[in-house]
């Protein structure tokens, strides 16, 4: 093992390689945050579309799910990067607009948004059914109007109550990030590969790789156990209804 | 006050309430019983519109329920109503369950309704809990929680749905008073209920129901001096012999 290595120029670059991974992370990480915000508010909407009244609601949000959900993640990138640019000019004519990189970024984003939101809309409808269905007739009851009582009463426990597999899911995303890879992006694993394979130092390059994937994810799961012990609701047994 | 007139309702081919006709006027009380499956939940909902109906009307305060056109949240802001599991939201404060009708619907100030909501807590003798949740209290605190709650509104009329049924005994008693002395005050209550103390004490008149249909509509002191139907005096015989 030699950590002189990460001190070292890259070739024909500016920097030295820990340089190079920073900003390989700079990327992975502002890739997840932003796809985790497109995520979570469509996986919401979608989320609750499938828990109306509305059977054509229900359909939709069904449809999109299943989308999403049954092709591969790196299919959809390719999907994203390759063929959609090619099939709807108004796409075409903004992404010869961008420079490789944000092109890159931006399809990384949509494409982890639209995958993330999928399984966050399977977790946000499940959250809202194991309510008991006297919630929504309470809220109703006091004249709340559907979407009050969806923001008011509904989703505030459904949320509380899907915290666990919510952490999942960020995890996942953070992990899904290092796919970007396969459309050029250049982030964290794109960089490590980079690495290794110009300096030979397999080892040292994944084993920092492995090392910051880790940090990010557990760091990940202790912002979201902070979060769910901050919103805990006193005297509310998980599970009861 | 509420008018049901010939309501039916289905769930798919299975009819769950079967041409009923009944109403409740100003300052009365009606009690609603029968057996479970019966669709007196049903019925008590299609009154302040949480259970469609398909054929019939019900008019509240004059007020057609079921017409397209009728701002169904005005509507059921007027209509008061407790479950069977209490249903108070279980992430607010008790102040908060309180007083988020009041300023989301009838538009109080957060003053306004604190003081509105502590008045009604205080009346069902929980002032103290303010600021617990509803996890913290015990099943009949939580219920008479919830009456406050729907009090808090101004209703001109309260709909009970089994208040006491998920209760243990010990706190029934607890709830029914408070039940009652809302009786006493005159306010307008449709309350399915299986107590037939309170019936006897407070109610003007009993409805009993069976397979959909309301088969005994009667005053008080008819129904329990001599139920017409075979069905309501077996059933009257059975929870009376508990
Ligand atoms: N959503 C529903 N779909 C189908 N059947 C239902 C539904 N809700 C209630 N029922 C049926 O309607 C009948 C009346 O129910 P309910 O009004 O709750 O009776 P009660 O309150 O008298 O016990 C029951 O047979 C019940 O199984
Ligand atoms: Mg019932």
């Amino acid at each position: 093992m030699n950590l002189g290595i990460f001190i070292e120029q890259v070739p024909d670059g500016d920097g030295a390689w820990w340089e190079m991974l920073a900003s390989g992370l700079g990327w992975t990480l502002g890739t997840a945050f932003f796809a985790w915000i497109m995520a979570f508010t469509l996986g919401s909407i979608v989320g609750v579309a499938r828990t109306t009244d509305k059977p054509s609601l229900v359909r939709a949000g069904n449809a999109y799910v299943e989308l999403f959900r049954n092709i591969p993640l790196i299919v959809q990138f390719f999907v994203w990067y390759f063929v959609v640019p090619g099939l709807v000019p108004a796409v075409k004519a903004w992404v010869v607009s961008l420079d490789p990189t944000e092109h890159q970024f931006v399809t990384s984003i949509v494409c982890l948004g639209l995958f993330t939101s999928a399984r966050i809309a399977e977790q946000v409808r499940a959250g809202i059914q194991s309510l008991s269905h006297g919630q929504r007739d309470a809220g109703y009851a006091i004249g709340l109007t559907r979407p009050q009582t969806y923001r008011h009463v509904l989703l505030p426990m459904a949320y509380r109550i899907i915290i666990p597999p919510l952490t999942s899911e960020v995890m996942n995303l953070i992990k899904n990030t290092a796919v970007a890879y396969s459309i050029g992006l250049v982030e964290l694993f794109f960089r490590t590969r980079e690495m290794a394979e110009m300096t030979f130092r397999y080892f040292e390059a994944f084993a920092a790789a492995t090392l910051i994937y880790m940090v990010i994810a557990m760091s990940a799961n202790r912002v979201m156990a902070l979060i769910e012990r901050r919103v805990a609701v006193p005297g509310y047994i998980a599970g009861g209804k | 006050m509420i008018e049901i007139k010939n309501v039916s309702k289905w769930y798919g081919s299975f009819q769950v309430l079967n041409h009923c006709s009944t109403h409740v006027r100003k300052g009365e009380v009606v009690v609603v019983c029968g057996p479970s499956g019966s669709g007196k939940s049903t019925l008590i909902k299609t009154v302040n519109a949480l259970e469609p109906f398909q054929k019939g009307e019900i008019t509240v305060d004059g007020i057609s329920v079921g017409d397209s056109k009728t701002d169904l949240p005005k509507l059921r802001a007027k209509i008061g109503m407790v479950f069977q599991n209490f249903e108070l939201f279980p992430h607010m404060k008790i102040t908060e369950n309180l007083t988020i009708g009041q300023i989301k619907v009838l538009g109080r100030s957060p003053d306004e309704a604190r003081e509105r909501g502590l008045k009604m807590l205080d009346r069902v003798g929980l002032i103290d809990q303010m600021d617990k949740y509803p996890g913290q209290l015990s099943g009949g605190q939580q219920q008479r929680v919830a009456i406050a709650r729907a009090l808090s509104m101004d209703p001109i009329a309260m709909l009970f749905d089994e208040p006491t049924s998920a209760l243990d005994p010990e706190m029934i008693n607890e709830v029914l008073d408070v039940m009652v002395e809302l009786a006493q005050e005159g306010m307008t209550m449709m309350c399915v209920t299986h107590e037939m103390g309170f019936a006897r004490k407070v109610a003007h008149r009993v409805i009993f129901m069976d397979q959909g249909s309301i088969v005994e509509d009667a005053t008080k002191d008819d129904f329990f001096g001599k139920p017409r139907s075979e069905r309501a005096q077996q059933f009257l015989s059975k929870i009376l012999h508990h």
